[in-house]
C-alpha cells in the first residue's frame, strides 16, 4: 500500500504509466465502470474546495464506486478538535481509499504514518497538489502529444503559485524543456524553485513581458495575480493588466499553442478567448477527472 | 576541579569559537550535578580559536546530534584518566524534538502532540527539513 502526499512520490515511469492508464480510459470508458464496484473513496475535505471535490468524486463514480466524506471542517470532527490521526484512523474503517484537502502543510504526511488505506493529498495550503500537477501533465500529453520538446511558459504570480513549482519541477524531467518565466518583478520564481532547472541544466529565461515571448511559446500556463501578493495598491493596479491574456495578446501566438489554468479563474483570462481553440483549461478539468481515476485504480492495485 | 584532568567524563572538543553556550544549553548541562567547564577561545592549531566543554561524569545522551550543531567538533570519553574513545559526531538522519518547526502554516503549529521531526536533506549543506511541511530548519 502506498500514498500520494507530493508528485515527486511517482517515478517518472509511475507518471506515464498513469497518463497512459487515464488516455486508455478516455478512449475506452466502458471498460473502467465496474473497476471499483464495492469500494468506497472518503474524501475528506478539511478545506473547502468544490471543484477538486467534486473532480475526486466523479472519478470514482465512474469506475463504479461509492464516496463518503465531508466538504469543509465545521461539519466535520475536526470542529470538535479531533486530531487528524484521529479522524484517519476512524475513516480507514469506512473507506478503501481517502483523499484529503487541509489548510495545513504536512497534514497528509501525518494522515500516511496513521493510515491503513492508501491517502491521496488533494491540497494541503500552499504546499503540495499533486493531482492538480498530474492534470496539468495529462493535460498538455493529449493537447500536444507529447511531454518533451516544448517551450512553456507561465506566467502570472509564480512566487506562491504551488501549481506552478510542482509543474517545473515534474516538466523538467522530460528531454528539451524550455521554461519562459513570465511574472512581476516582486512575483518570481523564488531561487529554491530554480534548483531543479540548474541541477538538470534545464534552459530558462525570465522576463515581465509576456506580449515579447508569445511568439515562442508551445505552452501558456496563467496563474491569478492577487491583489493581496503586493504591498502597495499602486504597484498592483500598474501591474495587473500586463499579466491578463486578452485576444491582442495572442494575435503573435502560435497556432497551436495551448492556453492552460489551474482555475478558478478569476480575471487573468479575458471571457472572449474561451472560445478560442487554443484555450483549453475547461477541458483541462475533464482531463483532471481522467487522471484521478487512474490514479485511484493504482493505489487500489485495481488492473482493467 | 582541575580542568585539565577528568578522570571519568567527555571532553567536547574544537567548538567552533563562540558556540559552546549553545551546546551547553542543548545538553541541559545546567541540570548536571557534575563539575562542567567551559572553555572559551581557547587557541587552536587548527582553528585559530575554540571552544571546550569538559564534563566530569559520562552522560546518557546522544551526543551524535551534536553533529547537527557543529560537525567540527570531536568528542572524547575519558574512563579512569585515559581517553578511550576519540570521535566525530556523524550527521543524524533525523532529529526528533531537538528543534521545533517554525513554520506558521505546519501542521505541528496546531497539532501539539505531533513530534517535531527533521530530515537530513543535504549533507553537504547541513540541510535538515521538516518532514511535513518541508520547511528548513534553523537553530
Ligand atoms: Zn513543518
Amino acid at each position: 500500500m502506498r500514498h500520494i502526499t507530493s508528485i515527486t512520490d511517482l517515478s517518472l515511469t509511475e507518471i506515464d504509466q498513469l497518463i497512459e492508464t487515464a488516455q486508455d480510459i478516455i478512449e475506452h470508458p466502458v471498460k473502467y465502470r465496474d473497476l471499483c464496484r464495492y469500494k468506497k473513496l472518503a474524501t475528506l475535505f478539511f478545506e473547502p474546495s468544490t471543484r477538486t471535490r467534486l473532480s475526486f468524486e466523479a472519478a470514482m463514480y465512474e469506475l463504479g464506486g461509492q464516496v463518503l466524506g465531508f466538504s469543509e471542517a465545521n461539519s466535520s470532527s475536526a470542529a470538535k478538535g479531533e486530531s487528524v490521526a484521529d479522524t484517519i484512523r476512524t475513516v480507514c474503517c469506512y473507506a478503501d481509499i481517502i483523499a484529503m484537502r487541509h489548510p495545513k502543510e504536512g497534514a497528509p504526511t501525518v494522515a500516511s504514518q496513521v493510515a491503513s488505506v492508501p491517502i491521496i493529498n488533494a491540497g494541503d495550503g500552499g504546499h503540495n497538489h499533486p493531482t492538480q500537477t498530474l492534470t496539468d501533465l495529462l493535460t498538455i500529453k493529449m493537447e500536444k502529444g507529447h511531454l518533451d520538446n516544448l517551450t512553456v511558459g507561465l506566467c502570472g504570480d509564480l512566487k506562491f503559485g504551488r501549481t506552478v513549482h510542482s509543474l517545473i519541477t515534474a516538466m523538467c524531467r522530460y528531454p528539451g524543456i524550455r521554461f519562459v518565466l513570465i511574472s512581476p518583478e516582486e512575483l518570481k520564481v523564488p531561487s529554491y524553485v530554480k534548483i531543479p532547472l540548474k541541477e538538470g541544466q534545464v534552459p530558462y529565461s525570465q522576463t515581465t513581458d509576456l506580449m515579447s515571448v508569445m511568439p515562442e511559446l508551445d505552452i501558456l500556463y496563467m496563474t491569478r495575480v492577487q491583489r493581496e501578493r503586493f504591498f502597495n495598491e499602486a504597484d498592483y493596479i500598474r501591474l495587473k493588466d500586463s499579466y491578463i491574456l486578452t485576444p491582442e495578446k495572442l494575435q503573435s501566438a502560435k497556432d497551436d499553442l495551448r492556453i492552460l489554468h489551474p482555475l478558478p479563474r478569476v480575471n487573468e483570462i479575458s471571457t472572449a478567448i474561451d472560445a478560442d481553440p487554443r484555450a483549453v483549461y475547461f477541458k483541462q478539468a475533464l482531463y483532471g477527472k481522467y487522471i484521478r481515476m487512474a490514479l485511484i485504480l493504482m493505489l487500489l492495485e485495481v488492473k482493467a | 576541579m582541575n580542568i585539565d584532568s577528568i578522570n571519568n567524563g567527555i571532553v567536547i572538543d574544537h567548538i567552533k569559537a563562540g558556540q559552546a553556550m549553545k551546546i551547553y544549553d542543548f545538553l541541559e548541562l545546567d541540570k548536571l550535578d557534575c563539575a562542567v567547564a567551559i572553555i572559551k577561545n581557547a587557541t587552536s592549531n587548527k582553528q585559530g580559536k575554540k571552544d571546550i566543554i569538559k564534563i566530569d561524569s559520562q552522560l546518557d545522551v546522544d551526543l551524535n546530534a551534536l553533529g547537527y550543531i557543529d560537525p567540527s567538533i570531536t568528542i572524547n570519553i575519558i574512563v579512569d584518566g585515559v581517553r578511550v574513545k576519540k570521535y566525530h559526531p556523524e550527521l543524524p538522519l533525523t532529529i526528533t524534538n531537538i528543534i521545533r518547526c517554525k513554520n506558521p502554516r505546519c501542521i505541528t503549529s496546531t497539532e501539539q502532540e505531533l513530534p517535531h521531526v527533521f530530515k537530513l536533506t543535504n549533507r553537504e549543506k547541513d540541510e535538515y527539513r521538516c518532514i511535513y511541511c518541508e520547511s528548513r530548519a534553523s537553530i
